[in-house]
């Protein structure tokens, strides 16, 4: 009986799986054990209190929150959360049009423009991203110093302690020109889905791309003038060893920000060729045979085809780029897993509270681009009737 | 014959073979194409001779300008005579040569760490190359291997223990992409068939783990090795720092490996599984016999792929303060002797790093080539 019962294939499911989550919960019982043990005896606090107690140490580098070293570990968090959106976003958008245009040109009919760009992705992909960060990061401060900082138009210096320029001060009545920014957006995407539309319905075509383009920049223009400019810029100015006022972007930020999209442009780059091959010939024949021009082929038949190969491979390396992000850290930026996830695990010995809460956000960012791409992707897919 | 002479004769059309047709078809087709291309050639001219200036013809090797041994940074000829047009100072490399391949390793011992690398590649032969006489007992030591290498590198059974932390410089790197990749190989495949089993529990465990590493970054798991390992685990249980970060490698790279492998699994049909079933194997026979090797072969190339993201990624460890190759370089700029010789330190780095990982690649590109002219996927 007891051998037939062990034979059942059901059974047996059954078994292995209590096994499994025995195990499991021993482990877990287990560790909760030990970890309360050793915390105690090393004297480290538990729970999330800390999280409301003065930090202590300086941030360089917060363009959104003003940070002092009184403010809370919490506040730390939110800056760090911040500045890892910050360089991921930047990175992310820098690395698509890199990539797309590295793509193509390594499609290209020209031997010597193909082989160039194949020679950046394969130096690219095959070196460390980490050496990449730190190499730029060295170049950037080998750049002069602020003293000799080479200028462009008295506005813009590069110096080895970052690009300064200048810094838009918003003065009353400046909430209405960025309004009407909003409200330029606003009304262009109105109009690019009537013009769609009218296109779809009675194939008349409309100049969309300038007509959005003027509303874009001309109605804020135009407001701005009639608001009697309330939008000045502030100009850094070299006194003493330092530049007062005006806006810096630091050589940590333009560090990861090269390094994360060169690096990842090369990644992106094979995927867009890939997606553009797999795009049969026939249908470029047949385009071309409809009389359409050499670059509305690309832009309307290539391409919209060609995302659909490119997407899903696009989203994972999105989520790269915002996961490598966190190698800030080696070059002092104040993302996430710097910030938080170091100088403040290090203050307060909590180590298990901030690399739970660390992990826990990086996961959360994941899931957050993977929704909304995933989103993108169905909507570009095929429409099967 | 002579009303022939009533027509024009035509040139013959532009030639499309030879060295001139093929410049013509490549580079100067039309005229954008011909001013691109002047273009690069420009910059070409400009930057490869500059290159090939600074790191060859005005570079240092062992001696500077003036024909003196460099032994610190105050001998290069670029800090000796700044004023000159003097090249990369390749002294640092070549002085250090030995920290960059094995850390603090003893001279006296470092023959074992030789041996290892010897017999790495005998390990490798056979799964490099397929039709190597003798393939299944040297797939026995390849196997064997890890364990070999363990007891070469850090002792016992008669040899002088070496601790992990006089390892450093392009051993570190090797040790932890080789041991990382031979682990999380087995583990990964664990993960996979786990995460397509039947029984839900295993499956969620299987999930949830995988998608759990793939979510966050390498550096966070680095830090769970370092910080909260150690809490986690009794007293007295004291883990060897490498032996952490090896930990939080292999997961990481299970987790991927697992996906790369689940792919494979995929791509096999139905019948295979079917017919395994009919002739009465059980799940692991029919896994180990017949499921695995068709898709651990078709999944070759990504396997490769996801371990060259791997070797790239044992640079992550310089952060909790190992000493890799990179860490070595690192440590080696951070002395007075030699401060400001980045470039020479990252550019030596960066090249040995492009010659295993582009020879990885290269492997993947000739594996994947050989797939699809090979064998037969899925006839039914």
């Amino acid at each position: 009986m007891q051998n037939n019962l062990f034979q059942d294939q059901k059974f047996r499911g059954i078994l292995y799986q209590t096994l499994v989550v025995g195990f499991f919960a021993l482990g877990l019982y287990f560790v909760i054990n030990t970890t309360a043990y050793n915390l105690e005896k090393r004297n480290i606090a538990t729970g999330f209190s800390f999280l409301n107690n003065p930090a202590g140490f300086d941030i360089s580098f917060s363009p959104f929150l003003d940070f002092k070293s009184t403010d809370t570990h919490l506040k730390v968090y939110f800056v760090g959360v911040l500045n890892t959106l910050l360089v991921s976003f930047c990175g992310c958008i820098a690395a698509t049009i890199l990539g797309f245009i590295v793509g193509i040109i390594r499609l290209s009919s020209n031997w010597l423009l193909s082989r160039i760009a194949y020679i950046y992705v394969e130096f690219t992909r095959n070196t460390p991203l980490l050496l990449q960060i730190i190499l730029w990061y060295a170049i950037l401060i080998q750049l002069p110093r602020i003293k000799q900082a080479p200028q462009i138009w008295e506005t813009f210096y590069i110096s080895n302690r970052g690009l300064f320029g200048p810094k838009p001060i918003f003065l009353d009545g400046s909430n209405i020109v960025i309004l009407s920014l909003v409200l330029g957006f606003i009304i262009s995407f109105f109009i690019a889905r009537w013009a769609k539309k009218r296109q779809d319905t009675t194939g008349q075509q409309f100049p969309t791309f300038t007509t959005n383009l003027s509303i874009i920049v001309f109605l804020p223009l135009v407001v701005f003038f009639i608001m009697g400019s309330p939008i000045t810029l502030e100009y850094p100015v070299l006194k003493g060893f330092n530049f007062k006022g005006g806006a810096v972007i630091r050589p940590e930020f333009i560090a990861m920000f090269l390094a994360l999209s060169i690096y990842t442009a090369a990644f992106i780059s094979e995927t867009v060729r890939s997606g553009i091959l797999s795009v049969t010939k026939g249908q470029r024949e047949a385009s071309g045979a409809l009389g359409l021009k050499k670059n509305w082929i690309m832009r309307l038949i290539i391409i919209p085809q060609a995302l659909r190969v490119i997407v899903p491979p696009l989203t994972s390396q999105y989520l790269n780029l915002t996961k490598n992000s966190s190698l800030g850290i080696a070059v002092g930026y104040a993302d996430l897993v710097h910030g938080f996830g170091g100088i403040s695990l290090n203050q307060t010995g909590q180590a298990i509270e901030c690399m739970a809460i660390t992990m826990a956000t990086y996961l959360l960012i994941s899931l957050t681009i993977s929704f909304f791409m995933n989103i993108y992707n169905r909507s570009i897919q095929f429409k099967e009737k | 014959m002579e009303n022939n002479s009533n027509f024009e004769t035509r040139k013959p059309p532009v030639a499309t073979t030879g060295i001139l047709g093929w410049c013509r078809q490549h580079l100067f087709s039309n005229w954008v194409n011909s001013f691109i291309t002047l273009l690069v050639i420009y910059f070409l001219y400009q930057l490869i001779p500059w290159f090939l200036d600074w790191s060859v013809f005005s570079a240092d090797f062992w001696t500077n300008y003036k024909g003196e041994l460099i032994v610190d940074r105050t001998f290069c000829s670029r800090v000796a005579d700044p004023e000159g047009d003097h090249g990369a100072c390749w002294a640092i490399i070549i002085v250090r040569f030995y920290q960059f391949m094995y850390g603090f390793y003893p001279p006296e011992q470092v023959w074992r760490v030789n041996l290892t690398y010897f017999l790495l590649v005998i390990a490798l032969l056979p799964l490099l190359i397929e039709k190597i006489p003798g393939r299944k007992h040297l797939i026995k030591f390849t196997i064997a291997f890890p364990i070999v290498a363990f007891i070469l590198l850090y002792g016992g059974f008669g040899f002088q223990i070496i601790p992990t932390n006089k390892w450093g410089g392009l051993l570190v790197t090797l040790v932890l992409g080789v041991f990382g990749i031979a682990i999380a190989f087995p583990l990964g495949i664990l993960l996979a068939l786990g995460r397509r089993s039947q029984l839900p529990v295993i499956s969620m465990f299987c999930t949830l783990f995988i998608e759990f590493i793939r979510g966050v970054p390498l550096i966070t798991l680095l830090f769970f090795g370092m910080v909260m390992l150690p809490l986690f685990l009794p007293e007295g249980l004291n883990l060897d720092g490498l032996v952490r970060v090896l930990v939080a490698v292999t997961l990481f790279q299970a987790a991927y490996m697992a996906e790369v492998i689940r792919g494979g699994l995929q791509a096999i049909p139905r019948g295979q599984y079917e017919a395994a079933q009919s002739v009465g194997l059980s799940y692991w026979q029919m896994n180990r016999k017949i499921i695995l090797p068709q898709a651990i072969r078709i999944s070759i190339p990504s396997i490769v792929n996801t371990s060259i993201g791997l070797f790239k990624d044992t640079t992550l460890v310089i952060i909790i303060g190992l000493l890799d190759l990179l860490g070595i370089g690192r440590g080696a700029l951070a002395d007075a002797t030699w401060m400001g010789l980045s470039n020479e330190v990252y550019v030596f780095v960066a090249l040995v790093f492009f010659i295993f990982t582009f020879s990885m690649s290269r492997y993947s590109l000739y594996l994947e080539k050989k797939l699809k002219t090979g064998i037969n996927m899925g006839a039914d």
